[in-house]
C-alpha cells in the first residue's frame, strides 16, 4: 500500500512538472450500498450479512499532455463498509504517444470491444460482475488491463494490437458475499504465470463498410472464466485454460434503428476435442442486437445471443455424474428500454437477460436523478431467479438486492 | 388502328400535354400569387438554413449552454463544436463535452445525410466505449436542453410545406414571414419563422402544438460577423408552457480552419484532438 502511495505521488510529480500548463484534475465523491432483500444472511463473521456491498470513494483524475504526449491517472480511495477495509482501486494510469497515424498507450488502461450491450464475445477484457450484481454504477463492470496498446491508422483500414502481460480474470460473486452453486470447495485458484509465453495478445482491425463500423478481431490467451479441477472428493482448485478466439463484429444504422451484429469463435485450445470435463468446450458464438427510438426520448434495444458447443457427444460421455448438464445450444434474449425525463435529468431504465433454455433471468430497473449538474443519485433492484438454482442466474436467486448510488462530481 | 403510325399519334399526344402545362403555368403565375410564393417560401428556409447550420466550409465554437427552470435553478452543459460541410449537402459535427461532471470527457459524432438519418455514434469514456446510437429521434431534447437534434442540426426541408405569408420587420429587420406545415404528423402542427433579408439568419421562430396555441419560442439574441460571416452568437428556445429556457451562447467562433476529415473518426472520437477542443 504505502509502496503504490509512493509511486503515485512520483507519478504525479514527474507529470505535473512537465506538463504544468496543461494539467486539469477531477473527481467524485461516492457512497454505494446494496442490500439483499430476501431476508437471506450470509455466515461469514467478517463479511457479508445482510449486504452485498457498502462503499464509499473518493476518486481522483489527473490529466494532462500536449499533442504528442499525454497522461491520465484515475485513482480510487475506497472504503469497504461490509469488510471495513480500505483500498486503492487504480482504475487508470497510462501515458500516451501520439503520431501522425499511431499511437501508443501504455499502463493500466480499460479497453471495451464489440457491438453488444452488456454481453461480451470478442471483448476478453477484464470484468467484474461482482460489481454488476450488487449494483455499482455501469463502470465498475469494467476493469483496467496492464497492457501495451498499438493503434496503427490509414485512410483504407486502421487496427489495435494489445498486449497484456499480466493475467487479469473476471471476478465473478465469491461465497463471502453471495449464495451460489458450489459443489465443493475451493481450496487453490491457480493463475497463468508471469512468462513471456502467457503473454496475452488481441488484435482488431477495423473499417468502415458502406455505413456499418465493421472489426475483426484475434486473441490468444485465457478463459477469464476459471474451469474447476476436484483434488478430492470435497475440494477442487480453480484454473484458467488457454483459449483463442476469432470473430468480428458490425454496428450500423438499418431500418430507422441500429443494428449490431457480433460472433467469435471460441477455440478451447487445451481442450480441442471436448474430452476433458473440467474445461470449456469450443463453440461459436453470436449477438444480434436492434435498437431504436420508439418515441421521443424513449429507446428500446433487443438482443438474441447463441452459444453452440462444439464436440457436445464428447462433452456428454465425459460429464461426470451428479453434474448439471448444459443444452448444446445456450440463449439469451436482452431487451433495454430507456426512457429520459425531466429534461434529461430523470432516467428510467431497464434491463432483463433471460435465456430460453436455462430458464433463468436476471432483471434490473434502475431510475437515476441529476439533483444538480454536480450531484446524481440512483436506485434499483437486482432481481435473479430461475428454475434451477444450478445455472448462471439461477445460483443467484436469493441474492436479490436493492442498491442507491448518490455520487457527488468536482 | 392498323394504317396510322403509332408514333405521329404519340407526338400530337405529348404536344397536347405541353400545352395544358403551358396554360396550366401561366394561369398558376398570373392568377394565383400564393402559389407562386411556395416556391419562394422554400428556397427561403433553403437560403435561410445554409445561412444559420452551413456557414464557411467548417466552423469550431466553443458553445456554453444554460438551461433554466421555472423555479429558478440553473443548469450548465459545456461543449466544443466542430462542424465540416461535405458534398451534396452532407455534414459531420463533432461535439466534446467539458462539462458538466458526469459527461466530461464524453464526445458525440454525427454524419449528417440530406433525405436519410444521420449516422450518430457516442465515445462513453469511463468504459472507453464507443457506440452507435439510434438516430431517428431528431425530436428528442438535445442534452436536456430545449433544443431538439433537430434544432441543432437543421430539420429535413422535404419535411414540411412552407408558404410565404408576409413581409414585416422584427427587431428593427426586415424578414420574410414563413409558415412551415409539417408532412408527419409532429409534436407541432406549425412553425411561423421570421427570417432576415439580408443575412437570411432565424430570427423568431414560433411553435404551435396540435391545440393550435403558442409552447415553444426560438429567438436570435445577438448577431454579429465573425470572419465576414453573419452569425448567431446567442440564442435561446423558451417552453411558454411550462416556463423552461435554455440560452445558447457561441464563444470563439471561427469559421474555415480546416478541420480534416480525420478529426471525425473514431480515432479521434477515443481521444480527441487537443488543439480542436480547446
Amino acid at each position: 500500500m504505502i509502496y503504490l502511495l509512493i509511486l503515485i505521488i512520483s507519478f504525479l510529480n514527474i507529470f505535473t512538472t512537465a506538463y504544468a500548463q496543461d494539467i486539469t484534475f477531477h473527481g467524485f465523491v461516492q457512497g454505494n450500498i446494496s442490500a439483499r432483500v430476501t431476508g437471506n444472511e450470509t455466515t461469514d463473521p467478517t463479511e457479508g450479512g445482510d449486504y452485498l456491498s457498502g462503499e464509499e470513494r473518493l476518486r481522483g483524475e489527473i490529466t494532462g499532455g500536449d499533442e504528442s504526449t499525454a497522461f491520465n491517472l484515475k485513482v480510487d480511495l475506497v472504503h469497504d463498509s461490509v469488510s471495513d477495509e480500505d483500498n486503492i482501486d487504480i482504475r487508470e494510469g497510462y501515458m500516451d504517444y501520439r503520431s501522425d497515424n499511431y499511437d501508443l498507450r501504455i499502463g493500466r488502461q480499460i479497453i471495451t470491444w464489440g457491438a453488444g450491450d452488456l454481453l461480451f464475445i470478442n471483448d476478453t477484457y477484464p470484468k467484474n460482475y461482482s460489481a454488476l450484481f450488487s449494483g455499482q454504477p455501469l463502470e465498475y463492470l469494467k476493469i483496467g488491463s496492464d497492457a501495451a496498446k498499438l493503434s496503427v491508422y490509414s485512410d483504407v483500414i486502421s487496427a489495435e494490437l494489445v498486449v497484456i502481460p499480466f493475467f487479469e480474470p473476471y471476478q465473478l460473486p465469491d461465497s463471502k458475499r453471495f449464495f451460489l452453486y458450489s459443489p465443493m470447495t475451493i481450496t487453490d485458484i491457480k493463475i497463468p504465470r508471469e512468462e513471456i509465453e502467457n503473454t496475452e495478445a488481441a488484435l482488431r482491425v477495423y473499417k468502415q463498410i458502406g455505413r456499418f463500423d465493421t472489426s475483426l478481431y484475434l486473441y490468444r490467451g485465457f478463459y477469464k472464466i476459471p474451469g474447476m479441477r476436484p483434488l478430492s472428493p470435497t475440494d477442487a482448485e480453480l484454473f484458467y485454460p488457454q483459449l483463442a478466439v476469432y470473430g468480428f463484429s458490425m454496428q450500423g444504422a438499418f431500418a430507422d434503428g441500429v443494428l449490431s451484429i457480433e460472433g467469435g469463435y471460441y477455440d478451447s485450445l487445451d481442450d480441442r476435442n471436448g474430452n476433458d470435463p473440467t474445461i470449456s468446450n469450443s463453440s461459436a458464438k453470436y449477438i444480434f442486437g436492434y435498437s431504436k427510438q420508439l418515441w421521443t426520448d424513449l429507446t428500446a434495444g433487443m438482443q438474441y445471443y447463441g452459444e453452440y458447443m462444439q464436440d457436445y457427444n464428447n462433452y456428454e460421455d465425459s460429464l461426470p455424474a451428479g453434474f448439471p448438464k448444459t443444452d448444446q445450444v445456450h440463449q439469451l434474449i436482452t431487451v433495454r428500454l430507456t426512457q429520459m425525463l425531466k429534461y434529461n435529468t430523470l432516467r428510467l431504465g431497464l434491463f432483463t437477460f433471460y435465456s430460453p433454455d436455462e430458464e433463468d433471468y436476471f432483471v434490473i430497473p434502475e431510475a437515476r436523478y441529476n439533483i444538480t449538474d454536480s450531484l446524481w443519485t440512483s436506485i434499483g433492484v437486482n432481481i435473479f431467479g430461475g428454475k434451477d438454482s444450478r445455472t448462471f442466474f439461477g445460483q443467484l436467486e436469493k441474492n436479490d438486492n436493492l442498491f442507491a448510488t448518490l455520487r457527488y462530481e468536482f | 388502328m392498323g394504317v396510322v403510325d403509332p408514333t405521329i399519334l404519340l407526338k400530337g399526344e405529348i404536344m397536347k400535354r405541353y400545352f395544358n402545362i403551358l396554360i396550366l403555368m401561366l394561369l398558376t403565375f398570373t392568377l394565383n400569387p400564393i402559389l407562386l410564393h411556395a416556391e419562394d417560401a422554400t428556397e427561403i428556409i433553403k437560403k435561410s438554413q445554409d445561412a444559420f447550420f452551413a456557414q464557411g466550409k467548417d466552423m469550431q465554437a466553443r458553445v456554453k449552454m444554460t438551461l433554466l427552470s421555472k423555479s429558478g435553478q440553473q443548469r450548465l452543459r459545456e461543449l466544443t463544436m466542430l462542424r465540416k460541410n461535405g458534398t451534396g449537402g452532407e455534414q459531420k459535427y463533432f461535439m466534446y463535452f467539458h462539462n458538466p461532471g458526469d459527461v466530461r470527457g464524453t464526445s458525440f459524432m454525427v454524419y449528417k445525410y440530406p433525405g436519410k438519418d444521420d449516422d450518430r455514434w457516442i465515445f462513453i469514456p469511463s468504459i472507453n466505449l464507443v457506440n452507435r446510437i439510434a438516430a431517428k429521434d431528431s425530436r428528442s431534447s438535445f442534452v436536456g436542453s430545449d433544443f431538439t437534434y433537430e434544432d441543432v442540426s437543421g430539420r429535413d426541408i422535404e419535411a414540411d410545406n412552407h408558404k410565404y405569408i408576409r413581409e414585416e420587420s422584427l427587431k428593427e429587420k426586415p424578414c420574410h414571414v414563413i409558415e412551415s406545415t409539417p408532412k408527419n404528423p409532429t409534436e407541432y402542427i406549425k412553425k411561423i419563422s421570421w427570417v432576415d433579408k439580408a443575412t437570411y439568419l432565424p430570427i423568431k421562430d414560433e411553435y404551435y402544438d396540435v391545440q393550435g396555441s403558442l409552447y415553444r419560442v426560438f429567438t436570435a439574441d445577438k448577431i454579429e460577423v465573425v470572419g465576414g460571416l453573419s452569425t448567431i452568437t446567442k440564442r435561446s428556445m423558451a417552453n411558454i408552457k411550462n416556463g423552461h429556457k435554455t440560452e445558447v451562447v457561441f464563444e470563439n467562433v471561427s469559421y474555415n480552419v480546416g478541420i480534416g476529415d480525420d478529426v471525425f473518426s473514431e480515432r479521434y472520437l477515443r481521444k480527441p484532438a487537443e488543439k480542436w477542443i480547446k
